[in-house]
């Protein structure tokens, strides 16, 4: 976690409903927060160098473009195995996310989280098993956790205080 | 809505790299070879159908803020009310059914580590269901948008 300015905290505030539609997004942004539209392009730029902004630009809710099949795939890797795996696994152009977590054994012997989204199960359920060949991980214990409702899903509200 | 080509070039192409000049859309005209206005009539279109939640910003987890991502286990029948108590919470976003044993699984964002237990404390408290935890401990895929298939 790092300290960044009330400017900056404002200005991603303000992008987490996303720009304004508008011909001059910076500058309706910087009156929201009391800034020039070239200080709200500078601070952007600077956000985006340190990598507190990941990316600018279009967000796509996948599952209203076909991408119905979403799974989440968990794994049981051994600890020593676990660092080469994670990055063998992020390689793979149908994961779209893959961390390491928290496992609590025996409820939940899992440590290795990667998603898959894809245009139908069957897709899906192919590239698990093209991932599991692949990376010789036959005798890991997995587990395959397709999505059903969506309950909520919308862009994080950050800076909220108890 | 039906997508046409422009659209589907828009959602490839400007997922990120978004242009930080004084007007962002008619770059992105350009780009297309179509006038601004086109563009913020697609993206308006775009976003009315729900094909995108927004045109903005992606942050890196955990930088600003601490985020996790919870899982509970709760009665089939009781799925839908239990998911209406999470989402009351302004700190819980990405809540989704999944086919487990574990079958409601969350993210929730705080201020702090403390905010977080406090939030975690809560929905286990209101919902009368055991929250499991599994924060991120190390990431390996950045995510820097989606190359999208068209069927």
């Amino acid at each position: 976690m790092i300290e960044i300015s009330s400017l900056d905290q404002k200005i991603l505030q303000a992008l987490q409903q996303g720009l304004p539609l508008a011909s001059r997004p910076y500058e309706e942004i910087g009156r929201q927060v009391g800034a020039s539209e070239a200080e709200v392009i500078a601070r952007l730029e600077q956000l985006l160098e340190q990598g507190v902004i990941r990316r600018l630009g279009i967000v796509t809710k996948h599952r209203q473009l076909g991408y119905t099949s979403n799974a989440m795939v968990v794994w049981d890797i051994p600890d020593d195995l676990e660092p080469e795996m994670g990055k063998r696994f992020s390689e793979f152009d149908f994961v779209t996310l893959c961390y390491r977590r928290k496992r609590y054994r025996p409820k939940w012997p899992y440590n290795l989280f990667c998603m898959i989204h894809g245009q139908d199960r069957e897709t899906v359920l192919q590239q698990v098993a093209h991932l599991r060949k692949t990376c010789g991980l036959e005798q890991v214990a997995y587990d395959v956790l397709f999505s059903g409702q969506c309950f909520k899903q919308r862009g994080a509200h950050y800076f909220k205080t108890a | 809505m039906e997508l046409t080509a422009l659209h589907r070039r828009l959602l490839n192409e400007f997922q990120r790299d978004f242009p930080l000049t004084p007007q962002p859309f008619k770059e992105i005209a350009e780009n297309l070879g179509i006038q601004e206005q086109d563009v913020l009539q697609m993206l308006c279109d775009l976003q009315e159908s729900g094909i995108i939640s927004r045109t903005g910003a992606v942050l890196r987890p955990n930088h600003v803020g601490v985020s996790t991502l919870v899982a509970m286990s709760v009665p089939p029948e009781k799925l839908d009310q239990v998911a209406r108590i999470v989402n009351a919470f302004p700190e819980v976003n990405h809540n989704y059914e999944r086919e487990h044993e574990y079958n409601l699984w969350f993210v929730v964002i705080a201020s702090s580590p403390k905010h977080l237990q406090t939030v975690l404390d809560r929905i286990q408290k209101k919902t009368g269901h055991e929250v499991l935890d599994l924060p991120m401990l190390q990431e390996y895929h950045i995510d820097l948008g989606f190359e999208l298939q068209w069927k």
